[in-house]
């Protein structure tokens, strides 16, 4: 039985629908943004050691489009059992821990590919790889399970996911266009990224504290 | 009757104006490169639209003589280190620095750095420019190709750093972080200097970042020239007697260029003429383009 079905919810305290959609729509829309602007972040951290030739951005957009595609097929896996708003919390969670590394250690995983790759092609899709695989990955885990989630307290499935890519890809051009129009005039790289990392987290506690006031 | 009209003013237009004459264009992952002739002139244009700004031009009845200010003002760092012997200029154009530098000195090791093929490619086919035992292009980013030169362990006694187009700068390479890097490379007597803006509020953020890595240098502009060269050294200045005292020592070496050294010394200025209390530009905080069109 799942948790959100219809005859699940006298049980637990009443959530109404709208007011879970739009914790759902808005955390969905905060992931398409720090998505971009993690990406538009990462030409900053590769510049001083592979340049910022198309080859680098090259290796950034494979990098998170890769990352991104496994990300939503272990998503869209993951929300087959027992999807819940807990659980969605904990991508965000975990996707704050893992940009962690990315930020405190992004010169010392760069010397150590710098050395051992002199191409910058294939230096900077390795350098990308270790930094930005795992977050974005994790990142790319919540779009399906946002699916699934509103698809729990609706029955029009299409019309639900175009909603949901409708939010998180605007959320995405906001990404882009705050970040590198704004975001690199008024701060440091590590401090957006800190705050993106922040962000998540306080998204993800937010989804953890419902999904538990919910039960109880 | 129209055909003939528009013949007509076209043939007027071309009297009263000298026609450049487009003799190479293509377009290049960097940028669109664009040859062009004109009063004896051959000039390289990089972004043709927005005021044609060109990059390097070659005197075709003197291909010696540097035409611009600009170019030659970047010889007044030889001023402080007169005899290098391990040279690198980072931004190719149409090669008249590196070869004037050969010339100049023939002994000396020369390596630029480009990023783009095809600009090595239009100098050596449009500006006489040639590669030979001692002077060497490597097609790499700036930033990448210290870094490794850093690793090697390598010295360059005069550093140029000659990058910005005027349309674009490459962000990475105007930071404390690639200062620092170049500096490194220096040998202990060595020089940097660097053809770079005078306007706008990246003026003042850049100046900064030089005062952060080299302390004081010299601010070199010339009044007919909207240019500014930064010249700094990596272990303290000479005093203002020894450079005079070079310049006039070097005049006559450098004048087959254009190049006009007695002048150049008291144009060099030691003041701190930008808003100190600007941020300097690092890596983690480099927006320069936006800056420039601050004011």
């Amino acid at each position: 039985m799942l948790p959100h079905s219809k005859t699940d919810k006298p049980k637990t305290a009443p959530l109404p629908e709208l007011v879970f959609n739009l914790i759902v729509l808005s955390l969905a829309f905060t992931s398409g943004f720090i998505i971009m602007s993690i990406e538009l972040m990462g030409g900053r951290i590769l510049a001083p050691y592979f340049g910022s030739s198309i080859y680098v951005w090259g290796s950034i957009i494979t990098i998170f489009m890769l990352s991104l595609s496994i990300g939503y097929l272990y998503g869209g896996r993951l929300s087959v059992n027992n999807p819940h708003l807990g659980r969605y919390g904990l991508f965000f969670i975990a996707a704050a821990i893992t940009l962690i590394p990315t930020i405190v250690w992004s010169n010392a995983m760069m010397d150590w590919v710098f050395v051992r790759l002199e191409d910058p092609r294939y230096g900077s899709l390795a350098a990308s790889t270790l930094l930005f695989f795992v977050p974005t990955a994790i990142l790319g885990m919540i779009a399906p399970y946002s699916v699934r989630l509103l698809v729990a307290h609706a029955a029009h499935s299409g019309q639900i996911a175009g909603r949901l890519y409708f939010i998180s890809t605007l959320g995405s051009a906001l990404g882009t266009l705050a970040t590198s129009f704004y975001l690199v005039l008024w701060f440091e790289v590590d401090v957006i990224l800190m705050t993106m990392s922040a962000v998540l987290a306080t998204g993800g506690i937010t989804a953890i504290i419902t999904h538990a006031s919910q039960r109880t | 009757m129209i055909l003939r009209t528009a013949i007509l003013v076209m043939l007027m237009l071309a009297s009263a104006t000298t026609v450049a004459i487009e003799i190479h264009q293509e377009k290049s992952l960097y940028r669109n490169i664009v040859v062009r002739e004109a009063d004896n002139r051959r000039c390289l244009l990089f972004t043709v639209k927005r005021g044609d700004r060109n990059q390097t031009c070659m005197d075709l009845q003197d291909p010696k003589r540097l035409v611009f200010h600009y170019v030659r003002m970047a010889f007044g760092g030889l001023l402080l280190k007169p005899d290098p012997g391990r040279i690198l200029i980072v931004g190719l154009g149409g090669g008249s620095i590196p070869t004037a530098l050969a010339e100049l000195y023939p002994d000396a090791t020369i390596d630029v750095v480009e990023i783009d093929e095809a600009v090595v490619r239009v100098a050596r086919q449009y500006f006489n420019f040639a590669e030979s035992k001692n002077l060497k292009v490597k097609v790499s980013d700036a930033r990448v190709f210290i870094k490794r030169a850093l690793l090697q362990r390598q010295t360059y006694d005069l550093i140029m750093l000659d990058a910005f187009t005027g349309d674009y700068i490459p962000e990475h390479l105007m930071t404390q972080e690639f200062l620092q890097e170049s500096r490194d490379l220096l040998s202990m007597d060595g020089i940097l200097v660097a053809n770079t803006f005078s306007t706008s509020a990246l003026y003042d953020h850049e100046s900064e970042t030089y005062q952060a890595v080299f302390g004081d240098y010299l601010n070199f502009k010339l009044p007919a020239s909207g240019n500014r060269v930064i010249i700094a050294a990596r272990q303290g200045l000479p005093s203002d007697f020894e450079i005079k005292s070079q310049a006039i020592k070097f005049a006559e070496r450098l004048r087959p260029y254009g190049i006009d050294a007695r002048d150049y010394p008291d144009h060099m200025s030691r003041e701190k003429d930008w808003n100190r209390t600007r941020r300097i530009l690092t890596d983690q905080y480099s927006p320069a383009n936006l800056l420039r069109g601050e004011d």
